[in-house]
């Protein structure tokens, strides 16, 4: 038991972070808040993601001291797979952010179901 | 090599490059490039597919100068052709109906955003159509989310942003599933490849082993993909992003962007997982149940709203039942029934918004009774109107009645799931009946109507003159005229005419796997 849970840490923990992020996301009700939880979701993912690639014992597959034998690296894909999902996951937190300023600026809050309150109440006002 | 195979290459950078230059240009400028740039690609398109339907065969496109295992590739097949026709279809005739609705609704600086928009989403949805590499699958589905957030925040209201935050959270955490999917897959394949992937799946699941994976790993995909295409339990963001946002964002996010998710799952089916496999898990009946349910519960929320868009939002969810209830008979005729209906919906359902576009004016949304008489005010919109709906119900000559057809001759001799699909398409049909006749027999009503524009021109005055703003020009009631009808023909073409549509499905659907 112990040793599987030692074998599998990275896997274990990847699964609690996803846990958090996406509790976070769907039940906070602070914009901020889900933001954040997005980001450790993504995060969460990136390791598992990351922990494929990664064999104990071996180098970044950086050329430093010449060898171009395979065997002294790790598995470049995972890392490269990784990076692209911090570029779309960098990308997606950015609109995320431009929406908060802008219905904060228009709300003066950060709650959302505040925010989808006083929309509703204003879609009312204008059917009047 | 053929000159015609590079066409998937060139009409998915040609529609990004033209998103690239829309940002540089005025409005006007703006539009221009993005019409010509999918005009091109819906040319591209077309000869494509004929190319395809002539040799009948599909082939891989190198990426790049690594060869399979490793580099990244695209497929074109007659299936991955026709989506292609049918979503540039939509993305042009959107634009051009949606004139009078961008000219008035988005902000005067950043009426050519849409257009980049427009340009961006119909690039991430041909790269969704034609890829052949699942990461690059998962990557343009985040920039087919963050280009359908766009299209339902240009319009620059609270309401408009707050039901853009709603629908990235869903839709975030259906791409987040998706890609847990995606890493578990690549831990027990090796591979990114869907055709190496396949393989793969195929000996293992001989094997025997990692058959619990694989069932974990087809559920994920398949929940992350519906959760993005608002299958029943995660339509609530459904009604507030179609409803809220401008028409032609309505007709593009109903038309083609949830239908791009649709056609990736089908690609997940056949061409990674293995129909045999997928069969295997279990998943399918999951699809089964979750279609019908929404068939029925989709029609009762459009029956109970009260506002015509939102009704039209409502009853996009009940055809996407059908869809996924196309899938979930499990057979191939189900599947070219689904695939059917996937064009034949975004063919109407567009149509719907385009045309509900005229009786809404600048307002949101229209209660459906304060249509009264709209049909003798707007005979064109009012006839393409009509004959949607009567497409949707199903009516024969209509492109609907086909599908429906396809899809209940797909569930003979299939057990129990003929007896639900056949009671789920009869219920589904009559709630139909109720909520969009609704419509047309309120469109068509004397009496109750007002001419609240002639007696304002009459009175004169600065409110009549800011009323003419927003009122659509000559040219542009023509364009949306002769655009409507041309949605309309084809509609009532497909429905008169089905033979050519499924020949091409049902031989694509042989060449797919």
């Amino acid at each position: 038991m112990l040793e599987q849970i030692y074998n599998h840490f990275n896997d274990i923990v990847a699964a609690i972070l996803f846990v958090i992020g996406f509790s976070n996301l769907l039940f906070q009700k602070n914009l901020i808040k889900k933001i954040i939880g997005i980001n450790i979701m993504d995060v969460s993912i990136y390791l598992l993601l990351a922990s494929q690639g990664y064999i104990s014992g071996r180098i970044a597959p950086i050329l430093t001291d010449g060898s171009e034998n395979a065997v002294t690296y790790i598995n470049p894909i995972p890392s490269g797979l990784v990076l692209t999902g911090i570029v779309v996951s960098v990308s997606v937190t950015a609109l995320m952010l431009s929406m908060t300023v802008r219905l904060y600026r228009k709300y003066k809050t950060l709650d959302l179901d505040e925010i989808l309150m006083k929309v509703r109440r204003e879609k009312e006002e204008s059917e009047k | 090599m053929d000159f015609v195979m590079n066409f998937p290459f060139f009409s998915i950078m040609l529609c990004m490059f033209a998103a690239l230059a829309t940002f540089m240009l005025g409005r006007k400028a703006a539009g221009i490039v993005a019409k010509a740039a999918i005009s091109i690609t819906l040319i591209m398109s077309v000869v494509l597919t004929a190319w395809l339907h002539m040799s009948g065969e599909s082939f891989v496109y190198m990426m790049g100068h690594f060869p399979a295992p490793w580099g990244n590739e695209i497929r074109a097949g007659e299936l991955e052709g026709i989506m292609a026709v049918f979503t540039c279809i939509i993305a042009l005739l959107s634009m051009t109906t949606g004139k009078t609705s961008i000219r008035t609704q988005v902000d005067d600086t950043k009426q050519n955003l849409f257009y980049l928009i427009t340009c961006l989403m119909e690039a991430s949805l041909l790269a969704l159509i034609y890829t052949n590499d699942i990461f690059t699958g998962y990557v343009f589905i985040e920039i087919n989310t963050i280009a359908g957030c766009g299209l339902i925040m240009i319009k620059n209201t609270g309401r408009a942003i707050a039901s853009a935050v709603r629908y990235m959270v869903v839709s975030l955490v259906g791409s987040g599933l998706f890609l847990i999917g995606t890493t578990l897959l690549y831990s027990i394949t090796g591979h990114l490849l869907m055709e190496n992937i396949f393989d793969s799946v195929s000996e293992l699941f001989s094997d025997g082993s990692h058959i619990v994976t694989l069932t974990i790993i087809t559920a994920l995909m398949t929940v992350g993909l519906s959760i993005k295409s608002g299958l029943f339990p995660f339509h609530l963001w459904i009604p507030d992003a179609y409803a809220v946002s401008i028409a032609p964002s309505s007709a593009m996010l109903s038309g083609m962007v949830s239908k791009g998710y649709i056609f990736l799952l089908i690609k997940l089916i056949y061409r990674v997982i293995g129909f045999e496999v997928f069969k295997e898990t279990g998943v399918f009946d999951l699809i089964f149940i979750a279609g019908v349910a929404a068939m029925i519960m989709g029609s009762v929320s459009a029956i109970r709203s009260e506002h015509l868009r939102r009704m039209t939002a409502y009853s996009s969810v009940s055809q996407i039942g059908y869809i996924f209830m196309g899938i979930g008979i499990a057979n191939d005729a189900g599947m070219v029934a689904a695939i059917f209906h996937i064009i034949t919906h975004g063919l109407t359902k567009s149509l719907l918004f385009m045309s509900a576009s005229s009786f809404t004016g600048k307002k949101e949304d229209i209660r459906i009774r304060d249509i009264k008489g709209m049909g003798h005010k707007h005979p064109v919109s009012s006839a393409a109107f009509t004959a949607a709906a009567l497409s949707i119900v199903g009516f024969p000559l209509f492109a609907g009645f086909i599908a429906k057809m396809l899809l209940a001759n797909a569930s003979f001799g299939e057990g129990y799931k003929m007896y639900i699909a056949i009671c789920a398409i009869a219920i589904s049909t009559i709630l139909n009946v109720i909520y969009f006749f609704r419509c047309i027999i309120n469109l068509y009503a004397f009496g109750g109507f007002e001419d609240k524009d002639r007696e304002n021109s009459i009175a004169g005055g600065d409110t009549a003159k800011e009323e003419a703003e927003f009122l659509p020009t000559r040219y542009e009631r023509i364009v949306h005229g002769v655009s409507v009808s041309v949605l309309a023909v084809l509609n009532l073409y497909i429905g008169v005419a089905p033979k050519l549509l499924t020949s091409i499905l049902t031989k694509g659907l042989n060449v797919f796997n």
